[in-house]
């Protein structure tokens, strides 16, 4: 077989521990691998054909009454709660804290089952991590912080890698960075590879997850082929936006990389997580992204080690969703608690 | 399971549509059906059961309409037609609108009872058919507001009988409907025995619309109302969507008939992933392609060519998929394939499944009336599965090493419909596309359709379009009534020699003069009994030699269009420089008139001269990001009568339209002055055209005319002689399904016979959709 074949040449070359199975690769961390340009130039994003898949997408799958309660609790166990303002403070960030170890009514949760539910992660700036962390001891939710220069990821390079370990020392488990876009546009795909793994190395034991901010690669395949080169320099997590772009993540881009995810895979038996961030704001929304990975990647992918919404306004929508599902009356913002 | 689990395992659950409102509509009308005649339903006669075949269940009666219900039907249909084609375009516009209006209004009803009867998913008869009836409806009525403007001179066929098939009951309805209608024609039509119910829905809205009556009639039944109208005296336009060995029989029995005919048949459509393809993509495209509606869909990309270097990933990914595809009760929302139409239908696909060779992958169906996914690989073209249309969710598979390659394995098929062509390379694309030998070609896409875009098949898969200009033309025909044909007695005179040095006037094959195979030649008489010389007689062997020739002549149809025109002119040119000659020629036969029909016949070059290079086809207005282009083709190599009247203009008239657009000729002079037609050679001779485009025979058009209507190797046969042939050659065309254009014994004014109508008949549209996006 081809692919085993390729994956195989890899290994040899790569680190030795590749495993080929996916069983044995379950837990595993992805260790990244040398730069395989071959197979970045050989990836391709049709537009117009990945649009119409993801425009029937909502309309071949459909989750209602206790299956959408129950997913829609999945979605906030995979959400990243997040405040990334210019204005934030520590009492802004010890609310959304508090929000995430509770981050639907105790009733509420009581009554579907599931008490206990928290989000995946609590995401800030560097400066709140300390804040974050402390606020969040005991609950098992880790503190993401966004980093080297984020958004723009144009500080001097020293700096962005020093960033990553300031935050790790101030508590951060999980480390969003941003990739230099200029890489991406001039396809320096090795610039972009070396740039990755460096900020692999600086974040040792934090997970590191990849910001491509799809929305300034300019074209889908250069989608495709910055999330290649990002797991190849070992991101554990590829991530669409910053927030902070004129279009974050959308359906088609989600499409792209989750395929390169599956890719991945396939040819490494290395899991790498997807997070979409921006403009997700409605359980509907959610509901959707969850069947795309399903349906993409596989159950597996459905839970918080390998799937995370960057959101800061889809918890309260979900909420009054389940709210719904419980009651079967329409509910309104102000019966739940802000964050 | 409770909330807590489904965290857990993520599954989907249930998700059905409601079906009540739909099973509450046939109550409502007893859920037993008579047929819809002159705007009312009639009692129900002798009735049959139609069953949701997800279930078994019975969903109602519905009867098998008599002789005397089609009768009726016909009749009550003739009545309308005057009054609703004198209502004019405007008015009928107006109809169509509110018919387009009250199918949105009653969409989802229509969907359900669409998935009920035939067991599609809901999803696919809520999101693609029923919107594509709408759009169509739409679309044909801005046909019919624009009738009188920009279609002058044509008029209503008068009234149509149409014969839609089970797998898009109501989508087919409307494509059959809609533009008859809007060209001022009335309709009977007979849906598939087994989904009659969306049409019987429709009738209702008719009623609603207040469309008057007997414009449009339903008769339901078997394939025996199906033949007993499309045979019917009253029928003056035949339109068949369904299986190639129905449309052959319909072909037979509307020979020589008179009627205008349709058919749209089989396929077994080839799906080409090349190896720069975004092959993720095209799994979907494939999804799409053979897992839409069960796989049964006459354009169903159904044989996958991949080429070899990522042969074995595509087939990986392609498994993968398989296991996702959910396959179940067609009315739950999370459905990708539905139930089989009928248990028979299963039964068919499961013998040929299984009297396949190949390696055979399958993901999992329900029991009941369900077929999971199957792929089957390794079949060779030789194997019957790579060319036997399946119909249903089974896809083969095979490699190929170029694009040459993929090109002729693609078109080693009897059929022509549909085609996919997979390539991030616009050069790889674009030069596939229009090798491919089918009526519509998709580009990095599968199944797409739309009003503004014809569809429709070569080859096996029938002839004639549906939707777009072109799709106008099966509704409608030359204002002008055409006169009976006289059939000219033969003049006889004494067979003397003519003055002179004897001359012999042999067969035009392939550039060179060929004596006649048979050996055997006969005298030719002029105006009063005056011997002319001798032609000889073609056999059949002196057709296929011509034929074979015309085949060779492949690259005429390559030409560019710059360069036919010069030929043209080039022929027009010499054939103005003997111009004496010829009008001699032809006063000797006919007695006059030879130097005007001199001058027209240079005229007539001149003007496919110019036609040569502005009949290339247009850009449609599809809702999509992308070109969908109707491209003008060649028909490939016609075969074709020429008039017995105007021996020259007759078959310049023949001739000028057909090379002009690519096409290669085998042409049978006119009986009575063959003589024009021999001394043309030398005109062709040194003219540039290349040797094959243009064969000329001379001999009986009765005994050539089954020979040549049968050749598997021409695609088209046009008559325009006064012999008594179009009914053997309509009849005789029916193995191959070649296209006919015959005069049915009726004139043809060779003064005025020129332009679009010849250039329509000498090309197929081809409909190339090319979707971008950077």
């Amino acid at each position: 077989m081809q692919s085993t074949t390729e994956g195989q040449a890899r290994s040899t070359n790569g680190p030795a521990q590749l495993p080929q199975t996916i069983d044995t690769a379950d837990a595993m961390r992805n260790p990244g691998m040398e730069l395989d340009m071959d197979w970045v130039l050989s990836a391709r994003a049709n537009r117009s054909a990945i649009e119409r898949r993801a425009v029937t997408l909502p309309g071949r799958r459909s989750v209602k009454k206790e299956y959408q309660a129950a997913w829609l609790a999945r979605a906030i166990s995979c959400i990243d709660l997040t405040t990334l303002a210019g204005d934030d403070t520590e009492g802004r960030v010890r609310r959304l804290c508090a929000k995430a170890r509770q981050p639907v009514r105790a009733d509420l949760l009581e009554a579907i089952g599931l008490p206990g539910l928290t989000t995946g992660a609590v995401c800030v700036y560097h400066d709140m991590v300390a804040t974050a962390h402390d606020a969040l001891q005991g609950s098992g939710i880790p503190v993401a912080a966004v980093s080297t220069g984020f958004p723009a990821g144009l500080t001097p390079f020293p700096l962005r890698v020093a960033e990553i370990g300031e935050s790790v020392k101030a508590g951060a488990e999980e480390i969003d960075i941003v990739i230099t876009r200029r890489h991406v546009l001039q396809g320096n795909w090795q610039a972009l590879y070396d740039e990755m793994k460096a900020f692999r190395a600086a974040c040792g034991e934090a997970h590191v997850k990849a910001i491509l901010a799809t929305g300034e690669l300019g074209t889908l395949q250069n989608v495709a082929r910055a999330s290649l080169v990002c797991m190849m320099a070992g991101a554990d997590f590829i991530k669409t936006s910053t927030g902070k772009e004129s279009v974050n993540a959308t359906l088609p881009v989600s499409l792209v990389m989750i395929r390169a995810i599956r890719d991945y895979h396939q040819r490494t038996g290395i899991r790498v997580g997807y997070k979409p961030a921006g403009g997700i704001s409605k359980a509907k929304d959610a509901l959707v992204y969850l069947s795309l990975i399903k349906e993409e990647l596989g159950d597996r992918w459905l839970r918080p080690d390998l799937f995370r919404f960057g959101a800061s306004s889809l918890l309260g929508d979900i909420e009054r969703q389940l709210e719904h599902h419980v009651t079967g009356a329409y509910s309104a913002a102000w019966r739940h608690a802000a964050s | 399971m409770s909330i807590k689990d489904i965290f857990e395992t993520m599954d989907y659950g249930p998700a059905p549509e409601a079906a009540g409102d739909a099973l509450a509509w046939i109550v409502d009308q007893g859920s037993r059906f008579g047929a819809f005649i002159n705007g009312e339903f009639t009692t129900p006669g002798d009735t049959f059961e139609t069953i949701n075949p997800a279930t078994g269940e019975v969903l109602a009666q519905v009867t098998q309409a008599s002789p005397a219900d089609v009768d009726a039907a016909v009749a009550a249909a003739r009545k309308a037609q005057d009054g609703w084609e004198r209502l004019g375009g405007k008015g009928r516009a107006r109809h169509l609108y509110a018919l387009a209006r009250l199918v949105q209004k009653h969409a989802r009803l229509f969907a359900v009872l669409e998935s009920l009867d035939s067991g599609k998913p809901i999803r696919e008869a809520r999101d693609i058919d029923v919107p594509l009836v709408a759009r169509h409806f739409y679309y044909h009525a801005g046909m019919a507001q624009l009738m009188e403007a920009e279609l002058p001179g044509r008029a209503a066929m008068g009234v149509c009988g149409q014969v839609v098939p089970w797998n898009f009951p109501l989508l087919m309805l409307a494509w059959k409907i809609a533009p008859a209608l809007a060209m001022g024609n009335t309709v009977v039509l007979k849906p598939a025995e087994w989904t009659s119910l969306t049409a019987l829905l429709f009738a209702d809205i008719c009623r609603q619309a207040g469309l008057p009556k007997g414009v449009v009639n339903i008769v339901t039944g078997d394939g025996v109302v199906g033949a007993a109208l499309v045979a019917h005296d009253g029928v003056d336009k035949v339109a068949f969507t369904g299986s190639t060995e129905v449309g052959r029989k319909i072909r037979e029995a509307t020979a020589g008939q008179g009627k205008g005919l349709t058919l749209e048949l089989g396929g077994k459509s080839p799906f080409v992933v090349f190896e720069d393809a975004d092959l993720d993509s095209a799994v979907e495209g494939l999804v799409d392609a053979i897992w839409f509606n069960g796989g049964q869909v006459c354009c169903a990309g159904s044989r996958l060519l991949v080429q070899e270097g990522v042969a074995e990933r595509f087939h990986e990914k392609l498994k993968l998929r398989m296991q996702s595809l959910r396959v179940g009760n067609p009315l739950d929302k999370c459905i990708d394939v539905g139930a089989i139409v009928h248990p028979e239908q299963l039964a068919r696909i499961k013998g040929l499944v299984a009297g396949s060779g190949g390696v055979v992958t399958q993901g999992t169906a329900p029991e009941g009336c369900y077929y999971p996914p199957t792929l089957i690989e390794g079949l060779e073209p030789a194997d019957p599965l790579m060319q036997e249309e399946i119909f249903g969710p089974v896809l083969v598979s095979t490699t190929f090493r170029t694009p040459s390659e993929a090109v002729a394995l693609a078109n080693n098929t009897r059929y022509g419909l549909a085609a996919s062509v997979w390539s991030e390379n616009v050069n790889v694309a674009l030069d596939v596309a229009p090798k491919l030998v089918a009526g519509v070609v998709w580009v990095n896409g599968t199944n797409m359709f739309d009003a503004a875009a014809g569809f429709g098949g070569v080859r096996e898969s029938g002839f004639g379009r549906e939707g777009g200009w072109e799709g106008l033309q099966a509704y409608t025909k030359p204002a002008a009534k055409r006169k009976a044909l006289k059939v000219a007695a033969p003049v006889v005179g004494e067979p003397e020699l003519p003055e002179g040095l004897d001359r012999t006037a042999k067969l035009y094959i392939g550039g060179k003069q060929a004596r006649p195979d048979g050996g055997y030649v006969r005298h030719v008489f002029g105006k009063g009994g005056k011997a002319l010389g001798q032609v000889g007689i073609a056999n059949r062997k002196d057709l296929r030699n011509a034929v074979e020739a015309a085949r060779g002549a492949a690259g005429w149809s390559g030409a560019t269009a710059h360069n036919r025109a010069q030929v043209l002119y080039y022929i027009a040119e010499n054939l103005e420089a003997r111009a004496e000659e010829f009008a001699a020629r032809i006063d000797a036969v006919t007695g006059k008139g030879g130097k005007a029909e001199v001058e027209a016949a240079v005229s007539r070059l001149f003007s496919y001269g110019a036609w040569a290079d502005k009949f290339g086809g247009d850009l449609r207005q599809v809702p999509m990001r992308g070109m969908a282009l109707a491209v003008r083709e060649p028909v490939g190599v016609v075969g074709a009568f020429c008039p017995d009247e105007a021996p020259l203009l007759g078959l310049i008239s023949v001739l000028a339209p057909a090379i002009a657009m690519g096409n290669r000729v085998v042409l049978v002079a006119g009986e009575a002055g063959p003589l024009t037609a021999t001394d043309f050679y030398q005109v062709l001779d040194t003219s540039d055209v290349p040797g094959g485009v243009v064969n000329i025979l001379t001999g009986s058009h009765a005994e050539l005319a089954p020979t040549m209507a049968q050749h598997f190797d021409i695609d088209a046969v046009w008559s325009f002689s006064a012999s008594d042939i179009s009914a053997v050659i309509e009849r005789e065309s029916a193995a191959s399904l070649k296209r006919t254009w015959v005069n049915n014994g009726l004139v043809t004014d060779w003064d005025t016979a020129e332009g679009r109508a010849f250039l329509e008949q000498a090309t197929e549209v081809k409909t190339v959709w090319v979707p971008y996006g950077a």
